[in-house]
């Protein structure tokens, strides 16, 4: 039973679900508020990742400041402060390069929120990790950072 | 059911620090059981932080985030009795949603 669900989860489930998607009873849009950039998220390279997130011609800013452990005993939990001081901030990213799908996360700001996010990653490997801000004028700027990892948190 | 969310608010004056801890597996699809059985990807796609029903932040996420992840947020201008609330959803299309009133 549990070998066929296992089976379920890693291939059946976009069959299975395909019918219920066309009938009207799923439809993607109700499952979440904003579309999940499949593209930019299951990319296996950092450039193809900052390619699909419109990241590519990012200027290199120091209006963005990451904080980050310098070595990181468990990459299976390594905390990462990113603010952006760019003013009209709309969204921070933050890529891990040597990661296999280097996307870790994408925040929009709206309201009185600020351009401001303290987040938990797994990090494969040492690694330089990219934040990139998006303002509302539609201009793209990028900072980075080096990250030494002693023991990698993403197989097992 | 998944488990709640908890949220954490503390005013410092103008500027309100915000901590949401999502306790979910964040499965990477990468790792295997004991008998070699690989577990399938599990983890929270999308998350929103809203204040009184409006939008503060609107969260995507990757399988490379952390289990059960403690994020930290700031806003400006919350005030006692605001209502914050935090609602996800995974891969899988499980959702859960909590709010707090601002003490």
């Amino acid at each position: 039973m549990l070998e066929l669900r296992r089976k379920l989860l890693k291939g059946g489930s976009a069959l299975l679900l395909s019918p219920l998607i066309g009938s009207g009873l799923l439809t993607p849009t109700a499952l979440l508020a904003a579309e999940w950039n499949r593209n930019a998220f299951t990319a296996r390279s950092i450039n193809d990742a900052l390619k699909a997130y419109a990241g590519s011609g990012a200027t290199e800013s120091r209006d963005i400041v990451i904080s980050a452990p310098e070595i990181a005993e468990n990459g299976a939990k390594v905390e990462i402060d990113i603010s952006s001081n760019l003013p009209n901030t709309r969204t921070l990213a933050v890529f891990a390069d040597k990661n296999p799908m280097p996307l870790c996360a994408s925040l929009d700001f709206s309201g009185t929120a600020l351009p401001y996010v303290r987040v938990q990653l797994k990090l494969a490997e040492t690694t330089r990790i990219r934040a990139v801000a998006k303002t509302a004028d539609g201009k793209t700027y990028i900072a980075f950072r080096e990250v030494k990892v002693t023991l990698g948190g993403c197989g097992g | 059911m998944a488990d709640q969310i908890k949220i954490r608010a503390q005013i410092q004056g103008e500027i309100t620090d915000i901590r949401v801890l999502m306790q979910h597996p964040m499965e990477t699809g990468q790792r295997k059981d004991e008998r070699g059985q690989t577990l399938a990807m599990h983890f929270i796609q999308a998350f929103t932080v809203s204040l009184n029903g409006k939008p503060l932040i609107d969260g995507q996420l990757n399988t490379s985030i952390s289990k059960n992840p403690l994020f930290a947020f700031k806003a400006r201008g919350i005030k006692p009795g605001d209502k914050l609330a935090v609602a996800w959803t995974d891969n899988l299309g499980d959702k859960r949603q909590d709010e707090i009133t601002i003490a």
